[in-house]
């Protein structure tokens, strides 16, 4: 698997020879996620696409929101678009991105063979790097109470209680609980992490009030506890705030979240105390309680064929630039050609190598993961049971898959 | 005014009426009796950088062919409506049929979307309306007995909660209130409770939010009130005075008298404002524990990766309804008023 995740393919075809950058004709317009890794890419795509080009980057947390409607347009409000193997079942659905098999033949010469994403046959985005959810902990709290790196979540409760009862930190674990996808992310990871199936087997039947359900969300319910009494208000880069303040000695966050913790700005004490752990098993399972990520590029189907072309080829051109990925090592896993893996690689290379599941890719996932969102809150505040939680999932995700002509 | 005469007067303004509220209206209910077309599903096989899987996806020919047959998709009738992110018809039954108590009944109800959305948004209104008009009422006449110089700052100063953007109001609150904000830090030193947290519990959040909106709402209130001060006449105050009245007997029984119908104004607008309480709930980050009818219509047009037009289409009218319901008693009051004066 870790052969997989960094190979160098030899089976690249070298039929396509034109050099992708230095773009002159049409115009690139790209809606991305936001966070340091891809300003760091797209750092790279702006270099590459040359300085005739018309450049243009929107970066959004909120890009899985308007991704669909800015590409339903005609023409559409972006030419391409960072996808990951979340985001790109809804642009699927709608056949919102276009397959990208005559352009990769033109410019992919230097891809590698698994940064082509297929789908029934066609190649509909190009991955450049893979993320993953994972331990993070501070050496130097833990080398002094005594606690050795937790690979379970019952030895991460077990270690933050100790922190907590040996008065070193009120909250010492932290993760992106924020209500809406976040939260239904923490669900997701744990869930899998219990060998559980978000529907029934060949149908968008949910399939989550269940004894595999109830023990995930308990111990949710115990991490939150553990956490700052905020957590329903927390995402991603509150929880690397509270890291660099020193109030957190344990957290479970992306690894791409490297590129910001461990860069030269912060306290460097707690720099240099922050560790890098795998993603802990939950439950007895052997499976790491985390998702497997891919980011990657994808193409709009209502743009232009010459701004698709020259979006394509300014995007493509850093996702197969060796020197994107050996300036930055740390910032993420590169799925590039010829990418030497940082120190930070490490988690996302062990969760990979130990069988864990890529987030689910099902037309109807967004839906779940949207009732995962809103329905959770009441469990963790104390004011419902774990079933009835789950079971109110299971009811409002029915009526908007109901809605959305799923069921 | 001949009914000639009003006709032409009202005439372009009723046209502008009907074509940016009334179409609009109708078209959203057209939209919220109607759900997507059936999703065709296929089996294939993706490959990724993790290996190579058969997946399930959208047969996009297939689905498309269908909604351009039925562009605006399948007629569902009131099922929207009555569906469990809505009135929740079936389940308030089965709850009603199965529960043993009456709280029983009432947890189970407020627990479906619709309804704690419903509860909040009603009780956001009625918590912060009246204050709002107190409040607003105290610093008209406060504001009214300052010298000249000073006042104008002092006007200024007060309707700056209404000039701020909402949102950004909010956010400001919201780091105010943080456990290392100005405000956090003080109440949990002022409660000796270092976890003490207005955004953790579901109450201190409520009760945050119908601060905020009481803050955000007074303003108004205290704009339109110092207007109508000014036209109180200074006749019978100073008659009053003469006859010895104090001053709370002159605000009793000259000026409130000569604001009533001032204040049924305010209310009315009021109940309208906060019937669609939106942007502190977002500012706030409060979607978890407080949600109400225009945050459930912003969900399903912006939080799903799918709009759902149905459904939103389907809160609109019923927030429409909600917000007649609660108009009714004012207008009716307004009304009688207007007949007895005539």
């Amino acid at each position: 698997m870790l052969a997989l995740l960094i190979s160098f393919a030899s089976t690249s075809v070298f039929a396509g020879s034109h050099s992708p950058c230095g773009v002159t004709n049409g115009s690139i317009n790209i809606l991305a996620n936001e966070f340091t890794t891809y300003r760091i890419f797209m750092d790279e795509v702006k270099s590459c696409a040359g300085p005739d080009a018309d450049f243009n980057v929107t970066h959004s947390v909120d890009h899985n929101k308007l991704q669909v409607a800015a590409l339903s347009a005609n023409p559409a409000e972006f030419s391409a678009k960072l996808v990951t193997n979340g985001s790109i079942t809804p642009l699927m659905n709608d056949g919102l991105i276009r397959p990208l098999d005559d352009l990769v033949e033109k410019y992919g010469s230097n891809l590698n063979e698994n940064q082509k994403i297929t789908i029934d046959g066609k190649i509909y985005a190009v991955a450049f790097m893979a993320n993953a959810q994972h331990l993070w902990y501070r050496e130097s709290i833990l080398n002094d109470l005594g606690i050795a790196v937790p690979s379970t979540y019952e030895e991460v409760i077990a270690a933050a209680e100790k922190i907590k009862a040996a008065g070193v930190m009120d909250n010492p674990y932290a993760g992106a609980f924020k209500s809406g996808w976040n939260l239904g992310q923490e669900f997701v990871n744990m869930y899998l992490g219990h060998g559980g199936e978000f529907f029934k087997s060949g149908s968008a039947q949910p399939n989550v009030n269940n004894e595999k359900g109830v023990a995930a969300l308990n111990v949710i319910k115990k991490l939150t506890e553990l956490s700052n009494p905020d957590f329903l208000t927390q995402d991603t880069n509150a929880v690397k705030e509270e890291w660099e303040s020193g109030n957190v000695a344990l957290m479970h966050v992306w690894n791409s979240g490297a590129a910001s913790l461990l860069d030269d700005e912060g306290d460097q004490d707690i720099k240099a105390d922050t560790r890098l752990a795998p993603s802990p098993t939950v439950g007895g399972g052997s499976k790491p309680a985390t998702t497997l990520w891919w980011d990657g590029i994808a193409i709009a189907t209502n743009t232009s064929d010459e701004n698709a072309e020259a979006s394509f080829r300014a995007l493509v051109g850093a996702a197969s630039s060796t020197d994107l990925a050996n300036n930055n090592p740390n910032a993420t896993v590169w799925l590039i050609k010829g990418y030497t893996p940082g120190d930070t690689a490490g988690p996302v290379v062990d969760a990979a190598s130990r069988g864990t599941t890529p987030y689910p890719s099902f037309p109807h996932m967004s839906l779940m993961h949207g009732a995962l969102s809103t329905e959770l809150v009441e469990f963790l505040q104390g004011n419902e049971s774990a079933e009835k939680a789950l079971a109110d999932v299971e009811a409002a995700y029915i009526a908007k898959a109901t809605e959305q002509g799923f069921l | 005014m001949p009914h000639k005469t009003f006709f032409w007067f009202i005439l372009p303004t009723g046209l502008a009426m009907i074509l940016f509220i009334g179409l609009p209206i109708v078209s959203s209910f057209f939209q919220s009796l109607h759900i997507e077309t059936e999703q065709i599903l296929m089996e294939v096989e993706n490959c990724d950088p993790f290996g190579c899987k058969t997946n399930v996806r959208v047969d996009v020919e297939a689905t498309e062919k269908l909604r351009q047959e039925n562009p605006l998709g399948r007629f569902n009738g009131f099922g929207t409506y009555t569906d469990r992110n809505h009135l929740a018809f079936d389940e308030i039954g089965e709850a009603w049929n199965t529960s043993s108590s009456m709280s029983e009944f009432k947890d189970i109800v407020l627990n479906l979307p619709f309804y704690k959305a419903l509860l909040f948004t009603l009780t956001f209104c009625f918590a912060v309306t009246p204050p709002v008009i107190i409040l607003g009422f105290i610093v008209a006449l406060s504001v009214n007995t300052l010298s000249k110089i000073i006042k104008g700052f002092i006007v200024f100063g007060t309707i700056l909660p209404m000039i701020v953007t909402p949102l950004i109001g909010s956010l400001v609150l919201f780091w105010m209130i943080d456990s290392q904000g100005i405000i956090g830090a003080s109440i949990q030193i002022l409660f000796d409770d270092p976890n003490l947290s207005l955004k953790a519990s579901s109450n201190l959040t409520w009760i945050t939010l119908i601060i905020y909106g009481i803050w955000h709402n007074t303003p108004f209130a205290f704009v339109v009130f110092y207007a109508a001060l000014q036209t109180v006449p200074q006749d019978p105050i100073e008659a009053a005075y003469i006859d010895g009245a104090s001053r709370y007997q002159r605000v009793r029984y000259i000026v409130i008298p000569h604001l009533y119908p001032v204040a049924t104004f305010i209310m009315l607008i009021c109940l309208m404002d906060n019937f669609r309480v939106f942007e502190p709930i977002i500012g706030f980050s409060a979607e978890g524990v407080a949600q109400s009818l225009s945050w459930m219509i912003y969900q399903d047009l912006r939080n799903e990766n799918k709009m759902l037009f149905g459904s939103a289409g389907a809160t609109s009218m019923l927030t429409i309804i909600g917000i007649a319901f609660l108009l009714t008693p004012v207008l009716i009051r307004t009304w009688k008023e207007f007949r007895t004066e005539r």
